[in-house]
């Protein structure tokens, strides 16, 4: 049984991390503070049921997660979430010829990894369908492996791997879209 | 099309590209994927390019936590704050 007593000692480092997914979950800043809040108050009461010696950031965002899910997805204040089509494999990888970003003596690659802004990943994330954006996040962002994941969102590992697999391809959709969309406004 | 997922092998190495780079495969497969990447220059680019994509994703998203939520929390949870 894990001591109340040191809970804030090991539960600080998480902060960062379960602000930034607080933010993609609820696309809200002041929404995000209020679940990081309630999730360390739920954490901290509960944490004598936590398994010392288990990863107890997985823990806590499974606690985020659920917070999330009962008390802040109804609450729509952001635009809406679009559909996720399903692209090819390597999206953006094939398509890097195709934006005319490199610079002289730069490959498209590096063109395209430092010029997509952190607000265009942010958006493009935020727009996915919350299941997918959910799965991303925790893999893509927060390296949880699909074992950890599935706990966390409590559903079979099949469907963390189709989740990914479809996210994943609608995240990249849009980075290449808002790629194209800016280097063709700054050429015309 | 050449390159990265157009001939036979390629293509099946293109498919496990995400259950590599996730750190999912037995070892055997990592092992088998590992040796195709270390022969063939294609896949190659394509991986390190999607496993920067995924650092720059990561990267972007960090968001600083305002200090006011930070003060907050930890005097809800006792945190001795220096």
């Amino acid at each position: 049984m894990a001591d109340q007593a040191t809970f804030a000692e090991v539960a600080m480092e998480h902060m960062g991390s379960l602000y930034s997914a607080a933010l993609r979950m609820t696309r809200n800043p002041a929404d995000a503070e209020d679940l990081v809040q309630e999730t360390y108050l739920k954490a901290y009461r509960s944490f004598n049921t936590f398994q010392e010696g288990t990863n107890l950031k997985a823990w806590m965002y499974r606690i985020l997660t659920n917070t999330f899910i009962n008390n802040y997805r109804a609450k729509k204040r952001r635009p809406e979430e679009s559909e996720v089509d399903d692209v090819e494999e390597l999206y953006l990888y094939r398509r890097l010829g195709g934006l005319e970003a490199a610079a002289a003596g730069r490959s498209a690659e590096e063109e395209v990894l430092d010029r997509i802004t952190d607000a265009e990943v942010k958006e493009a994330l935020e727009s996915l369908p919350e299941q997918f954006r959910m799965a991303v996040l925790l893999a893509d962002v927060e390296g949880f492996s699909y074992k950890e994941i599935a706990a966390i969102l409590d559903v079979p590992i099949g469907t963390v791997m189709s989740r990914l697999h479809r996210g994943r391809r609608g995240l990249q959709k849009r980075l290449f879209d808002f790629m194209e969309r800016r280097l063709v406004g700054e050429r015309d | 099309m050449d390159g990265p997922g157009g001939h036979g092998e390629c293509k099946e190495i293109v498919h496990r590209l995400y259950h590599f780079l996730d750190g999912e495969l037995d070892e055997n497969r990592r092992l088998a994927i590992q040796a195709h990447l270390e022969a063939c220059l294609h896949c190659l680019e394509a991986f390190d390019f999607e496993a920067e994509l995924r650092q720059a994703i990561a990267r972007k998203c960090r968001e600083p936590v305002p200090e006011a939520l930070r003060v907050r929390i930890a005097l809800s949870i006792h945190h001795p704050l220096s």
